[in-house]
């Protein structure tokens, strides 16, 4: 019993230990800067511009 | 303005009759209102970036035309001299700067910009924060130059602003990095050590093996250990400091209670009994540390927002060299240098008037905010602004930083003014920390006295649960929670106190020009009275009006392309009458009915009330008639009902002419105005209202509004103002919505409300707890339930109001 409580208790500091590293890296990687924008830009389709400008451009060279 | 009127299919501003501007979106043509916004529109659409009106969520400024003198004001942002303060060298070529945004409304606009930026080659990275409105760029300068990005952003409608990102803000978000990871400490804690707590707690009511119960505890312990030592650290520092400079705070009962429920616990662990207090040392500092967190970044998010609007650097100013005038970057004046300043502009450095005569306004330095005439002879200050007529200044002495250490000063006062409740929040917060430690000694005394044994743990529960950050979160919270609240619909808030009066407010001056009205004469018709056609016209009189700084002139220039003009000779100003000037061998004059001596009674009886006759004449007789008006903000005439209806009384003071002024008061509904006042006559009539026991709230745009602004109880100005009118005002209108108006004060009234809810609470939860505390009968995991529950109550109530 007290040999798996022990077991236990080790495993959540290590998980803490590794949450909070997690969080750290986040916070260093600017992550937490802007709050609301990545939440905006999901919603706009970024991949497929209608009239590729430059590509044009390049295929009419 | 009938709502049937069509609007601009880019800003929805309403299209002027007879305007023809027309873009294909999405196979569709829309009509625009003037030539600005359809060469956006088209910029937009020619770069397949049409999906952005479609996803849209509010209107973007007027569109505007991107005019050559513009674009070689942009090229000084090359120089390397201008971008030593704002741009970092990231590798040979490679550049990296921090853009100021204008005109951003939705999440839209973002998308619009990035995409449009990163089409562009040589551009490497475009990132721009939603919040904050900022762009960080960098880019290839081999390949596309700064002045060229600056441009393109200026295609799609928008402004952009290089700023110095290095001062403040590397200084913000490395205090905002060190805050998030004290929480995230607290938080992974708390949650950890709550949960042993559960296990003790339901061990102590069914049984639990000693051995297992010390287990649970000593990891507890280890667990809470990051957050004694570190998360709860500033609150270390904070009493400290008040300690140091003999006052007490809030952080000194904090503290306190940290560092004795940890050495008591500790004590408690070691000896394997008595009662332990982890779950509540973690649970406090992690609410404490995230509540102050958001109230810093509400006020942070106010600080950035006035940053944006104070944007000044790098300043530029215009020589006058051998009668040409020129732009050049203001590090590069020398003393002795002839420059000219405009009005409603900051003058560029400390100098003496050699021509002109004007009246600056010198709050900067004085921290008054009042016309002070000068003369020629007279000496001006860098920073001040000129508010009255042009001035031909020599440049006595250069100092780069002068205005912008000015800026700073007017930060400074926004961030520093704490509302007054707030003030007293922390006083009472003050005095009831001393009477507790008080009362807490002479309670530890008497327990002692009687039983030893309880005196520590008894001490200790009536330090925890009257902490009083419940108390002192009570004003920050519902501040901060109104203020992002009003942020968020594009209400700024520049001052402290502006809630607080905000709130009390029972009347409501207007000014007319750019507040009730769009501010933008719009060239409604136009009235030919000889053989040359309408477009002739309007070209000839566009042509004419180049060179004028008059607002009217804009009219007539936005409806006209730029090829299209015709170079003027032997131009003249008439100040007061109008522009005269030769083409192709003619001459011509636009101006007032004074100007062309001709009777009006040729004109058509139909035509609008309040607006503006511009003639257009030749040598021998009149050409044209046009006609030009001022629309009225379609949200005016709602916002003046909901004020009526809500007993707050509303006037409109303006300069303009009787006849001007009343077809707008009516239009509006506004019964009380006055017409033809000068800045003081304002100043005067608001005193007189002030006199008679009203609040009065002065919302308005110009330089003469600015004195006005500042002797009103709490001002707002508009966005689009000038920037003495919004540095001298409390709430800045970036929405430019009228309506947000009373948006602000039914927030004013309802943060007032959650505030004294909050306070009320916090007073009777702690004059309820403290005797039972002192008496010992509150166990200590009520204790600690109590005081998060109490701080939870004050922030959750606060959350109301966003």
């Amino acid at each position: 019993m007290t040999q798996t409580l022990f077991f236990l208790l080790g495993m959540a500091v290590v998980m803490v230990i590794i949450a909070g590293a997690g969080i750290f890296w986040a916070i260093k990687n600017g992550q937490f800067d802007d709050m609301e924008g990545p939440a905006q830009r999901i919603l706009m389709d970024d991949d497929d511009p209608r009239i590729p400008r430059y590509a044009d451009s390049k295929l009419k060279k | 303005m009938s709502s049937t009127e069509k609007t601009c299919y880019h800003c929805a501003l309403p299209v002027p009759p007879g305007a023809h501007y027309l873009v294909d979106i999405d196979s569709e043509p829309r009509e625009m209102c003037c030539r600005g916004c359809q060469a956006v529109a088209q910029t937009i659409v020619d770069n397949g970036l049409a999906d952005y009106y479609r996803h849209r969520t509010a209107m973007p400024a007027v569109g505007q035309e991107v005019v050559p003198e513009e674009v070689q004001k942009l090229a000084l942002y090359d120089h390397p001299g201008i971008q030593k303060s704002f741009v970092r060298q990231e590798g040979e070529h490679v550049r990296e700067a921090s853009l100021i945004l204008e005109g951003i409304t939705c999440a839209a606009c973002i998308w619009l910009n990035e995409r449009h930026l990163k089409q562009l080659p040589g551009i490497l990275q475009v990132q721009v924060n939603y919040a904050t409105h900022r762009a960080r760029i960098t880019w290839d300068d081999q390949a596309i130059h700064l002045s060229k990005i600056l441009e393109e952003i200026q295609l799609l409608g928008y402004n952009a602003h290089p700023f110095n990102a290095e001062r403040q803000e590397s200084l913000r978000r490395q205090r905002k990095a060190k805050d998030l990871r004290r929480i995230a400490i607290a938080g992974l804690s708390a949650g950890q050590v709550m949960m042993l707590a559960v296990a003790l707690y339901a061990g102590a009511a069914f049984g639990i093996e000693a051995s297992t119960a010390a287990l649970l505890r000593w990891a507890s312990l280890i667990l809470t250990l990051p957050v004694v030592f570190y998360a709860a650290l500033p609150f270390y520092y904070s009493a400290w400091n008040a300690l140091l400079g003999r006052r007490l705070n809030m952080d000194v009962p904090v503290t306190l209670a940290i560092v004795g429920a940890f050495v008591g616990s500790v004590w408690s662990t070691s000896h394997g009994s008595g009662v332990v207090y982890y779950d509540a040392i973690t649970m406090f500092s992690l609410f404490l540390l995230s509540s102050r967190f958001l109230e810093h970044s509400a006020q942070e998010k106010s600080v950035e927002a006035t940053e944006n609007l104070l944007k000044l650097a790098p300043a530029m100013a215009v020589r006058v060299e051998n009668g040409q005038h020129l732009p050049v970057p203001v590090m590069e004046l020398n003393e002795g240098d002839a420059i000219l300043s405009k009005p409603g502009e900051a003058i560029a450095a400390d100098a003496e008037v050699i021509e002109g005569e004007s009246a600056v306004d010198e709050a900067l330095l004085t921290g008054e905010s009042r016309p002070v005439p000068k003369r020629v002879g007279a000496r001006v200050i860098a920073g001040s602004i000129n508010l009255e007529g042009p001035l031909l200044l020599r440049v006595t002495s250069v100092g780069e930083n002068t205005v912008l250490a000015g800026i700073v000063r007017l930060l400074d006062r926004a961030v520093a003014e704490k509302p007054r409740l707030a003030q007293l929040a922390d006083r009472v917060a003050g005095h009831f920390t001393v009477g507790l430690l008080v009362l807490a000694a002479v309670v530890g005394a008497a327990w002692w006295w009687q039983e030893p044994g309880r005196a520590f743990e008894t001490v200790l529960a009536m330090l925890v649960v009257t902490c009083p950050c419940a108390l002192s979160l009570a004003a920050p919270a519902a501040f901060a929670a109104a203020g992002s609240h009003l942020l968020r619909h594009g209400i700024l808030l520049t001052r402290g106190h502006a809630l607080e009066t905000m709130a009390k407010v029972s009347h409501v001056v207007f000014d007319k020009t750019g507040t009730l009205t769009y501010g933008k004469p719009v060239l409604r018709r136009i009235v030919t009275l000889a053989e040359l056609d309408e477009q002739r016209c309007l070209a000839l009189a566009a042509s004419l009006e180049q060179a004028s700084e008059h607002p009217l002139a804009q009219s007539f220039l936005s409806r006209i392309a730029h090829s299209e003009l015709a170079p003027v000779q032997d131009a003249r100003n008439l100040p007061g009458k109008g522009v005269s000037g030769a083409i192709a061998g003619l001459r011509y004059s636009l101006g007032s009915s004074a100007m062309s001596g001709l009777p009006s009674a040729e004109l058509p009886s139909d035509l609008p009330e309040g607006a503006t006759l511009v003639w257009l004449c030749d040598a021998q007789h009149a050409l044209a008639v046009f006609v030009i008006s001022d629309g009225l903000r379609p949200q005016a005439r709602e916002l003046v009902e909901q004020f009526k209806a809500a007993g707050v009384r509303v006037t409109m003071l303006s300069g303009d002419a009787v006849d001007a002024v009343s077809h707008i008061a009516t239009e509006a509904g506004i019964e009380s105005w006055h017409a033809a006042q000068r800045p003081e006559d304002k100043l005067a009539k608001l005193r007189e209202f002030q006199q008679r026991g009203d609040v009065v709230a002065m919302v308005g745009d110009g330089v003469n509004d600015a004195p006005v602004l500042a002797g009103a109880d709490v001002s707002i100005a508009m966005g689009s103002g000038t920037q003495v009118a919004r540095a001298s005002s409390d709430i800045v209108l970036l929405s430019e919505n009228l309506l947000d108006i009373q948006r602000a004060l039914q927030t004013g009234h309802a943060s007032m409300a959650v505030m004294r809810q909050n306070l009320a609470w916090a007073i009777v939860y702690n004059l309820l707890a403290l005797p039972f505390a002192a008496a010992g009968m509150i166990p200590p995991w009520l204790a600690s339930i109590g005081m998060s529950v109490s701080s939870l109550v004050v922030v959750l109530n606060a959350m109301r109001l966003r």
